[in-house]
């Protein structure tokens, strides 16, 4: 097994008599992607502040890259790169003395930082725009940007604040390349242990590991697959129309433990697996027919990370 | 069973808005008909925000132009901001006003005295237990219901919901969107943005934006069936850097990427996984699994940028 880069044990911290961070324990491994998933206030970035030493903890303890934050703050801190969700780069400056003035404040010598900025621009894919303001920049390289600023000290544990909220898929798709790469290869050759905060299931799907946080507790943890696996119900996908008669037609159906309206299609959640998938099915088409409507199929699909999250928060309630 | 197909509710034509030399809104055109959900997707600044705006009559078009609700946008925009409701990213609710009251507020602005309408908005949005809460007492979910009440309060026909869910919890999402089917099934016209590919999957229709121009609109399932012309596969390898870049240069392979422990890939018919074995066997990686999955939007969108 790799080494463990980041490690949060019981972390635990209040808000005016509310807990925000209860208990929360996670481990990310080098070469390890782990996202943290949940709505605004349901302390992931609380957490994320808690990892970096931004805010104490009132109980329990973090680690990074084996240095305990409370007692060995400095090591621990110079192993470690952060990207904000709010990243400000200095928009008159151009990218290379945007990254050099971060290399700078972390104390790296003249002879080092060039050649790493350099390496780090050609990496990210800036080097040819290294003479350019930051502020003439696009928003997807201002990120990128970003993410070379947070990796020029060669940091073995990167912690990301939603990194591609609101970013274009193209950009969201080179930024997740890099980070996958990354956390891949490290110069050490044992990777890096990247931690990610989201409320987004579509960027949590790139991760190696989930951790689902809600209420300041993680409820749920795993690689997306296993987490999928636990949800033991079947997804039927239903299309045909009126959709608004179809959806009552469905929800009627005493096989059908739940229906949801999916733009132009429906999702059944059937309680037992592919058996009654079929017989749904097959009573569904006989029954939209019959009534007027028109049937255009079904077929079950697999369960979405929103789903898995869904039954579980709900087993919680 | 099925109706007559219900009539236009917004024809934009053209719609163009420039700031200096840069095009906001480039020519965008389409219809929405009554009782739809038209989603908008788009990254932050492709253009989402000043169509909403132009379409409230708020901001004038520099070209092209628009009708929503019979009204035009540039002559009658009071009409149309009186008969639709608007629920905004960075809506301004008093927080130390109550549910109860943000709402008796609102619904004055809009000449509505009628306490039985504020009750019916209230129950409407599902907050009767919280009508006596003080606003900055409201989670994240709560609180965006009661942005919506107050978008309904005066029974608009047409809603526009600009980023409406961003920063809430997957179940108060569904709850918000069982809340948006309710109103689309009594006739209310529906046009949201959202930056969220997952989202956009609960439109009716889907238009989608990029740099102000509209580049597709059609149903989810529609998108996918044209814009993916492949078939989408999850590949587990090892190791996987090997493995994607031996199917970078693969013949008959659209599209790979690295997504997480796995590969994310969109081969040519035909080529199926017998192919695709081939490939990664050819190239020495140990070859773990292979999963058929159903495209997503964002593979849409990435299509359709590679084609521009």
């Amino acid at each position: 097994m790799n080494e463990i880069l980041i490690r949060a044990e019981a972390l635990w911290k209040r808000f005016g008599g509310v807990a925000a961070v209860d208990g929360v324990s996670l481990q990310v491994r080098a070469g390890e992607i782990y996202g943290l998933v949940g709505s605004d206030g349901a302390g992931k970035t609380t957490t994320l502040r808690l990892l970096i030493g931004a805010i104490k903890p009132e109980a329990g303890n973090a680690f990074l890259g084996g240095f305990r934050l409370d007692r060995q703050a400095d090591k621990a801190r110079a192993v470690t790169g952060y990207l904000s969700q709010r990243f400000s780069l200095y928009e008159d400056l151009t990218v290379l003395e945007n990254i050099r003035f971060f290399a700078e404040v972390r104390g790296m010598r003249q002879n080092e930082w060039y050649p790493r900025c350099m390496e780090i621009l050609e990496f990210v894919g800036l080097a040819q725009f290294r003479q350019r303001r930051a502020g003439q920049l696009s928003g997807g390289m201002k990120q990128k940007l970003g993410l070379a600023s947070a990796l020029v000290t060669r940091p073995r544990v990167l912690l990301l604040d939603e990194p591609t909220t609101g970013v274009d898929p193209v950009t969201r798709q080179d930024f997740w390349q890099l980070i996958i790469r990354l956390a891949a290869s490290h110069d050490d050759g044992e990777g890096i242990g990247v931690l990610v905060t989201t409320p987004y299931m579509d960027e949590a799907v790139r991760c190696h590991r989930i951790g689902f946080m809600r209420k300041g507790r993680l409820i749920a943890e795993g690689t997306p697959a296993a987490l999928r696996e636990r949800f033991k119900d079947t997804i039927l996908e239903l299309q045909g129309s009126p959709l608004a008669w179809l959806k009552e037609l469905a929800a009627s159906h005493p096989l059908v433990k739940d229906v949801r309206s999916f733009g132009d299609r429906l999702h059944l959640r059937l309680a037992e697996g592919d058996a009654s998938a079929a017989t749904v099915s097959l009573e569904m088409e006989k029954a939209v027919w019959a009534g007027g409507g028109e049937f255009k199929g079904a077929k079950a699909v697999p369960p979405t990370l929103e789903d898995v999250f869904m039954a579980l928060a709900e087993a919680e309630e | 069973m099925i109706g007559a197909v219900p009539s236009a509710v917004m024809t934009v034509n053209a719609l163009t808005r420039r700031f200096g030399d840069f095009v906001a809104v480039d020519h965008v055109s389409f219809e929405v008909r009554a009782g739809e959900i038209l989603g908008y997707l788009g990254p932050n600044g492709s253009g989402k925000t000043t169509t909403i705006r132009m379409l409230l009559g708020l901001l004038k078009p520099s070209e092209g132009g628009a009708s929503v609700l019979g009204y035009d946008i540039i002559r009658q925009a009071e009409l149309i901001r009186a008969n639709s409701g608007y629920m905004s990213q960075k809506f301004a609710i008093y927080d130390d006003l109550t549910v109860w009251e943000n709402l008796q507020f609102y619904g004055g602005v809009y000449g509505i005295r009628d306490k039985r309408r504020i009750r019916q908005t209230v129950e409407q949005v599902g907050l009767s237990d919280h009508e006596r809460t003080l606003t900055r007492e409201l989670s994240a979910g709560w609180r965006q219901r009661l942005a919506l009440g107050i978008a309904l309060v005066h029974q608009p026909r047409l809603l526009f919901l600009d980023e409406p869910t961003s920063g809430v919890d997957p179940i108060a999402r569904r709850a918000f969107w069982d809340l948006i089917y309710q109103l689309a099934a009594e006739g209310v016209t529906v046009f949201v943005t959202t930056h969220y590919m997952d989202e956009a999957e609960y439109c009716h229709r889907v238009g989608m934006m990029r740099d102000g121009k509209l580049l597709a609109m059609d149903t989810p399932t529609a998108l996918k069936a044209v814009f993916v012309r492949g078939e989408v596969f999850e590949i587990v390898t090892d190791p996987l850097l090997e493995s994607l870049n031996a199917l970078e240069k693969a013949k008959g392979v659209q599209q790979v990427a690295l997504a997480g422990d796995h590969l994310r890939a969109i081969l040519q018919e035909g080529l199926g996984e017998a192919g695709l074995k081939a490939v990664l066997e050819s190239a020495g990686v140990r070859f773990l699994s292979v999963r058929r999955c159903e495209p997503s939007l964002e593979d849409v969108f990435l299509c359709l940028s590679k084609r521009e």
